[in-house]
């Protein structure tokens, strides 16, 4: 199933230029629509990367899962930050689950295990 | 048609994990030189990479040597392995793994210093941003990045390689890069076979569907040999997600069971190596198993420290996110708090690949291809498996020395034939326009269809025989016949249409190596039904294959020739080892489960 875009929270990046989902994609699947939202070409594309959604700075963007794998209900946000990158996957009963991932530093590297 | 025209020092084709190690080097160690990167995504997210990896699985951990490596990689395939490129690319590992380091990577380390060990050849790292490090390290190199250019074919004068051709897969721009050395480093081949999963979830793979083997493909085209086909990966793993089993398997320790709740390895494959056991013969007992009914098979995750698990969901969030939700919902109907169940494990669909196993460009211990101007490096040369990430790195870096040293004795780009330019533009731009268009996925589904079939895909357990290989062959050259009926009328369908174009030659490459080595030497990888026996009397060989300029593919047997260059290696039992079926212990060391 891929991501879906939510068109309150789009705000194409602020910006002109490039939205941050647009440029990422390494399918080219994210393009701006007529209203000036983000969208996906097509779903069945999808890699499932999350790239667009980790880059997305208003965190419009949200991942399911495809429906023949996993029912809609689950959905997965998550968001790039400079050191770290903090997830937050929402179960069937509504309940979200948070999780940081640590994604850049300079050696020597000490991880909170 | 717009058109832009460059040219330069050196081309890189593809920038993934070797590419943009490669533009660094290029830079850093010659600074006057014009390096030009052609990427059909953004070096950002493009590749293997773009979703991060959670472990480093070619590295040199304490104790460990090249030549230790080198056993491993033999063992490993079985005896039919490049030895000269095993070992020039081991020495390099630790090197490059400590310049991303540098650059950002996350690497988690002991209190003495050392990596945290995953396996004997694998490290853990914080790996969901690699793919923006390495990009951003690109463009800040000074080479001038083609974001969204599709490669399609190399530009060949005189017996030469002197650039490359591509579109704009937005624009449509036809772009033509004169170079005096060129690297191709695009990956491996996903997608000619139907994937384990259906229709609106056929992305939902392990490797990445954007990797549609445009370098290989162009390579054939151009006459470059190539190696070792047959050698199809197939990878073990969590059904469904299609994600690596190493973090669950290593990481947590959890082992592989049947639907008896049995440690089958041990229990019914004890002749097979039991837990030590190649990484084939995973998926192959895997396979037996079910066969036998006593299948599925899981990885049993009972009994875990649940604390651990969040870090298990964490590190699968830096690497393949959708294996976290799946995880996570298999949690919420285990029971908050209650025990997790055991994850279920399959074969996905097989993948021409050299990062993982032996396919690929032929290239000699320089990375040079056969063609000369040409280099080779990651995922789309053959010769070394079990590269992954960090071998792709050290390749690029082994290729990118001696396309230096060639740039140092080499005269001035040579310009570009009219007629060159010509055939590859109409070849390039021929479906757009096309009245009556035949979309790509109709090819793309056909002939996945067929290979899964009758060329030994996960419907048919991986299995083929001449019969089988036969009907494929014919499948695919009405298929090729009508290739010219596709259709695109944007340039991001033009990439579709690109993209089953080259994975139809790649295919027709892989048949015919699959046809020529009559044995099974790579149970799953390459199961021969009419020669379920290894042979090491006629194939203890390299099978080869030139394109010729009339399009048959002319086959060519290389000899495996062990450790010759500058390096002693322990005595490998006067090869007698190597003759028996999987060896007996003495050969190599234990393999890790984590590819």
């Amino acid at each position: 199933m891929g991501i879906s875009v939510d068109e309150n929270l789009c705000n194409r990046c602020g910006t002109a230029d490039e939205p941050m989902c647009v440029r990422d994609c390494p399918g080219d699947l994210m393009f701006i629509k007529e209203n000036n939202k983000a969208a996906i070409t097509d779903n069945r594309e999808c890699w499932d990367c999350a790239a667009c959604v980790k880059v997305c700075p208003t965190q419009a963007i949200s991942m399911q899962l495809p429906t023949s794998l996993v029912v809609r209900g689950v959905t997965l946000k998550g968001r790039a930050l400079k050191h770290k990158t903090t997830w937050a996957i929402r179960l069937r009963d509504g309940d979200v689950h948070h999780y940081d991932t640590p994604s850049t530093g300079k050696p020597p590297f000490t991880p909170q295990l | 048609m717009n058109q832009v025209e460059l040219a330069c020092d050196v081309l890189i084709i593809g920038g993934g994990a070797a590419g943009c190690v490669a533009a660094v080097e290029a830079r850093e160690r010659a600074p006057e030189l014009s390096v030009v990167v052609m990427e059909k995504a953004h070096v950002y997210r493009s590749g293997c990479l773009a979703a991060g990896i959670s472990a480093l699985n070619a590295y040199l951990t304490t104790g460990e040597t090249a030549e230790s490596f080198l056993r491993y990689a033999i063992r490993e395939t079985i005896g039919v392995v490049r030895d000269d490129l095993t070992l020039t690319m081991a020495r390099e590992l630790n090197a490059q793994v400590k310049r991303v380091e540098d650059w950002g990577l996350p690497i988690p380390r002991d209190e003495m210093g050392a990596p945290l060990k995953r396996g004997r050849a694998s490290i853990k790292i914080f790996g969901e941003r690699i793919k923006p490090i390495l990009g951003k390290r690109a463009e800040a190199s000074g080479a001038t990045i083609l974001n969204r250019v599709n490669a399609t074919g190399l530009a060949v004068q005189d017996g030469r390689v002197v650039g490359a051709f591509g579109f704009g897969v937005r624009d449509g721009t036809f772009y033509i890069v004169r170079a005096k050395t060129v690297l191709v480093c695009t990956g491996g081949a996903a997608g000619l076979y139907r994937p384990s999963n259906p229709g609106g979830a056929a992305h939902r793979m392990w490797y990445s569907p954007f990797n549609t083997g445009a370098g290989l493909a162009m390579g054939i085209r151009a006459g470059a040999e190539m190696t070792s086909f047959e050698f199809r990966f197939i990878p073990l793993r969590i059904k469904d997600a299609m994600a690596p089993t190493g973090e669950i398997a290593q990481w947590l320790g959890a082992k592989q069971i049947n639907a008896r709740g049995e440690a089958y390895l041990e229990k019914y494959y004890e002749h097979l190596g039991g837990k030590r056991m190649l990484t084939q013969d995973r998926l192959y007992a895997t396979l037996m198993e079910h066969r036998a009914g006593r299948g599925p098979c899981y990885l049993d995750l009972r009994g875990v420290n649940p604390r651990k698990l969040d870090g298990t969901i964490a590190a699968y969030l830096s690497m393949a996110p959708s294996t976290a939700m799946i995880m996570s919902d298999e949690a919420y109907y285990a029971g908050h708090g209650g025990e997790m169940a055991p994850v279920e494990i399959t074969g996905g669909e097989p993948h021409v690949v050299g990062g993982h196993g032996l396919s690929g460009y032929w290239i000699d211990s320089a990375r040079r291809a056969t063609l000369p101007g040409l280099y080779a490096a990651g995922d789309v040369a053959g010769g070394t498996p079990k590269k992954y990430a960090s071998g792709a790195w050290a390749e690029a870096v082994l290729a990118v020395r001696a396309m230096i040293d060639e740039l140092r004795s080499q005269p001035a780009a040579t310009a570009l034939a009219p007629d060159v330019v010509e055939q590859e533009r109409t070849r390039v731009f021929a479906p757009i326009a096309q009245p009556g268009p035949v979309p790509a996925r109709d090819f793309e589904e056909r002939l996945q269809k067929v290979m899964d079939e009758y060329a030994g895909g996960i419907s048919v357990q991986y299995g083929y025989a001449e019969g089988t290989l036969r009907i494929a062959r014919l499948h695919l050259e009405r298929l090729e016949g009508e290739l010219e009926a596709l259709g695109a009328a944007t340039p991001y369908e033009l990439m579709h249409c690109h993209e089953v174009i080259d994975r139809v030659e790649v295919a027709r490459t892989l048949l015919t190596h699959m046809s020529h080595r009559r044995e099974t030497r790579w149970h799953c990888y390459q199961e021969r039904l009419d020669y379920p026996e290894r042979d090491d009397e006629h194939f203890m060989i390299f099978v080869n294959s030139v394109r010729e300029a009339d399009g048959s593919l002319r086959i060519i047997e290389r000899p495996v020739e062990r450790a010759t260059i500058d390096v002693v290696l322990p005595p490998l039992s006067d090869g007698a080892v190597i003759r028996q079926p999987f060896g007996n212990g003495t050969l190599g060391d234990s393999s890790d489960p984590k590819d």
